[in-house]
Order: C-alpha cells, then sequence, then structure tokens
C-alpha cells in the first residue's frame, strides 16, 4: 500500500504538473527536498545519539525495568504478544511517557529502539501485531500537553494560551481509543483470513 | 513553566540513580550512543524518497486541486474551510502543517474559533505517514500490514474529533 502511495503522489503530481505548468516548481522541490531530508536526519541523528546514549544508562540503573513493572498490566492489555519482562516493554513506555508531555524529540528515539526490541522478539520482516499496535498508538498521538502549539499560541498574544489543553486531551483520548479500536479490528479480521485461507 | 524543567530534571534523575547504582554512567552512555548513528543512517533512504513524492505532489499543485474538490463538503457541514487544508496535510508532513497550523493561528488569532481548532487539530493527531516511515524504516520492515490504514483511518476518527469537541467547547 506505501508502495502505491509512494508511486501515485509522484506520478500524478508529475502528469498534474506538465497541464498546470508548475513543472518549474517540481523541479524546485525535488532539490530543496533533497537538501531538507538530509538535514532533517542530521538532526534526528544528534538526538537520537544523546537520548539512547541516556536511555542505556536508564536501562542499565533499573529505570525502565522500574518503569515496566509499574505500567505492567497496562501494557500486557495493549501488547499480549510481548513477554512479561521485555526489555521491550521499558522502551514502548518511555516513548509513551515522552509523548504524553509532548517532548517529541525525545519520544521518537525511544520508538525507534522500541522498534527494534520488537523486532528483536519477531525476527522477520514483516509487521508484527505488536509493532502495528504501538505505531497506531503513536500515530494518533499521546499528547496531553501540546507544548509546541502552545509556544505558537503564546507568540501572537493569546488570552489564555493554555485553554486548549482540555479539548485537546479529550480529541487525543478520542483519537486514541478509536485507533486503539481499529487496530483490534483488523488484528480479528487478519486472523478470521486465516482460518479461512 | 514546568515544561522547561522536564528534560534536565530527567536528564539529572537518571545520572543520579546510575552514580547511586554504580553504573559507569559515561560509557555506558557512550556504547548505548553508537546505536543513535546506525538508526539514523538506515533512516535517510526511507525518509528521503517519501518526502520528494510528497513535495512533487504539493509543488505541482495537485494538492490544491485535490483540496478544491472537498471544500463544497466542508461549506455544507458549515465547518470553515480554512481547515480543509490543514486536515489533508496533518497526516502527511509535521513541518507542513505546523507552517499551515502557524499561519492560521496567525491571521485568524489564537483566540478565534478556527485559532482553537487549528490548535485542538495540531495536538490531538501526529504525523502517520511520517511516524510509519521513520518507525518502519529504521527496523527494516518491508511489509506493514495494516498499520498505514490503521493509522490513517486513526487520523480521520481524531480531525472529526478534534472539529467536534471544539464545536461543543468553544461556539
Amino acid at each position: 500500500m506505501v508502495n502505491i502511495i509512494w508511486v501515485a503522489l509522484a506520478v500524478f503530481g508529475i502528469v498534474f504538473a506538465a497541464f498546470n505548468g508548475t513543472m518549474q516548481e517540481v523541479n524546485q522541490a525535488i532539490f530543496s527536498t533533497l537538501d531538507e531530508a538530509v538535514m532533517i536526519t542530521l538532526s534526528l541523528a544528534g538526538v537520537l545519539i544523546f537520548w539512547l546514549g541516556l536511555m542505556k544508562i536508564a536501562e542499565e540503573a533499573g529505570l525502565l525495568s522500574g518503569l515496566s513493572r509499574l505500567f505492567r498490566p497496562v501494557v500486557q492489555r495493549l501488547f499480549p504478544d510481548i513477554p512479561k519482562d521485555d526489555p521491550a516493554i521499558g522502551y514502548i513506555l518511555s516513548n509513551m511517557t515522552a509523548n504524553v508531555f509532548g517532548l517529541g524529540n525525545a519520544a521518537t528515539p525511544m520508538g525507534l529502539k522500541a522498534m527494534k526490541e520488537l523486532k528483536r522478539l519477531s525476527g522477520s520482516d514483516q509487521a508484527s501485531r505488536s509493532m502495528i499496535t504501538f505505531l497506531a498508538l503513536n500515530t494518533s498521538s499521546l499528547t496531553l500537553i501540546p507544548t509546541t502549539i502552545i509556544a505558537i499560541r503564546m507568540k501572537y498574544d493569546s488570552h489564555d494560551p493554555t485553554s486548549i489543553v482540555g479539548s485537546t486531551i479529550i480529541a487525543t483520548l478520542i483519537s486514541t481509543a478509536a485507533a486503539l479500536c481499529i487496530d483490534r479490528y483488523f488484528h480479528y479480521r487478519r486472523r478470521r483470513n486465516l482460518k479461512y485461507d | 513553566m514546568i515544561s522547561v524543567w522536564l528534560i534536565p530534571g530527567l536528564i539529572a534523575t537518571v545520572l543520579i540513580t546510575a552514580v547511586w547504582k554504580r553504573v559507569p554512567a559515561y560509557e555506558v552512555f557512550v556504547e548505548g550512543s553508537k546505536e543513535g548513528i546506525q538508526i539514523a543512517i538506515s533512516l535517510l533512504p526511507f525518509l528521503l524518497g517519501m518526502m520528494v513524492s510528497i513535495a512533487i505532489f504539493q509543488a505541482s499543485g495537485a494538492m490544491g486541486a485535490v483540496l478544491k474538490v472537498f471544500e463544497p463538503l466542508f461549506t455544507m457541514l458549515s465547518i470553515p474551510e480554512e481547515i480543509l487544508p490543514l486536515a489533508f496535510i496533518r497526516p502527511i508532513s509535521g513541518t507542513a502543517s505546523l507552517g499551515m497550523a502557524t499561519e492560521l493561528i496567525r491571521t485568524h488569532g489564537p483566540d478565534s474559533f478556527i485559532g482553537q481548532l487549528v490548535s485542538t487539530m495540531q495536538g490531538s493527531t501526529d504525523t502517520t505517514l511520517y511516524i510509519i516511515t521513520v518507525y518502519f524504516g529504521a527496523v527494516g520492515i518491508k511489509r506493514m500490514g495494516d498499520a498505514l490504514k490503521v493509522g490513517l483511518l486513526a487520523d480521520f476518527v481524531g480531525i472529526v474529533a478534534a472539529i467536534i469537541v471544539v464545536i461543543i467547547l468553544f461556539q
């Protein structure tokens, strides 16, 4: 499905540009995006190197397993496929915690590390059930305190920059609950299809 | 603001616990960090490929044309049509949607209905395509299963939820 989306966006864009007379803009966009992608990766590299180093200390010091023990019942419900006491749980939880506090750039490294741990558990190049659930949680956003948006609202002189925290929390809860339901639905559909195959 | 204290506080907690537990903090830090370089490099092809494709679609004007098609539907539901581009861009590109949200907040004011709606939408969903590209790319997953479908459907629910919640709370 990603293959289709990827090809369709580019091909449809180029064909459209031919009729729309925007080929020049497309050319510019292609080459400026290449630079931009490298810059994003570089700045992400800095964040990754720092947080993965710090999280390794947290792991060795026993902080991650402490966090896992604390939230074990919740995680086992969400990710029934992960063995108890697996280090993956610690990274999943630290990713979720960082997301809740709106620390986007700390959340990504922990999320990537969590994916690596999940890959170690599944050992194939196909997305496992836990990976899909984990992505569903991340794409629906778990942010309870949207720090970036609050900062932007302050910059443009809002009377009450944090007035949107309440509505964001409600909308986030709805979208996360929906993501989990949709994820479960697809999981059971996959299983049913397997049975009849 | 409390958020200024969060990250330094977290770092201090980890380091103090490490000293307490007699973990050789610096050595462990360097050891764990190395993995970061490897993840970042393996990420680049996935990210770059996806970003180029999206950029072509946007720069050609095709994105704008697709949005035009949906405009009447929005006016019918009496949702401000200014929101529409943001609703579409949000799952696809994080930087583009943040730029768009900032622009909408600047022109309409942060305390206007549109300003509140934009703020809520931005906070309550995330960039699905980016997350899927980056997370699966970093560990080399080729068959993504239902991940994209689940993510995009959840985005749709999230945006509809944001609109309804803001209408109820602020109008």
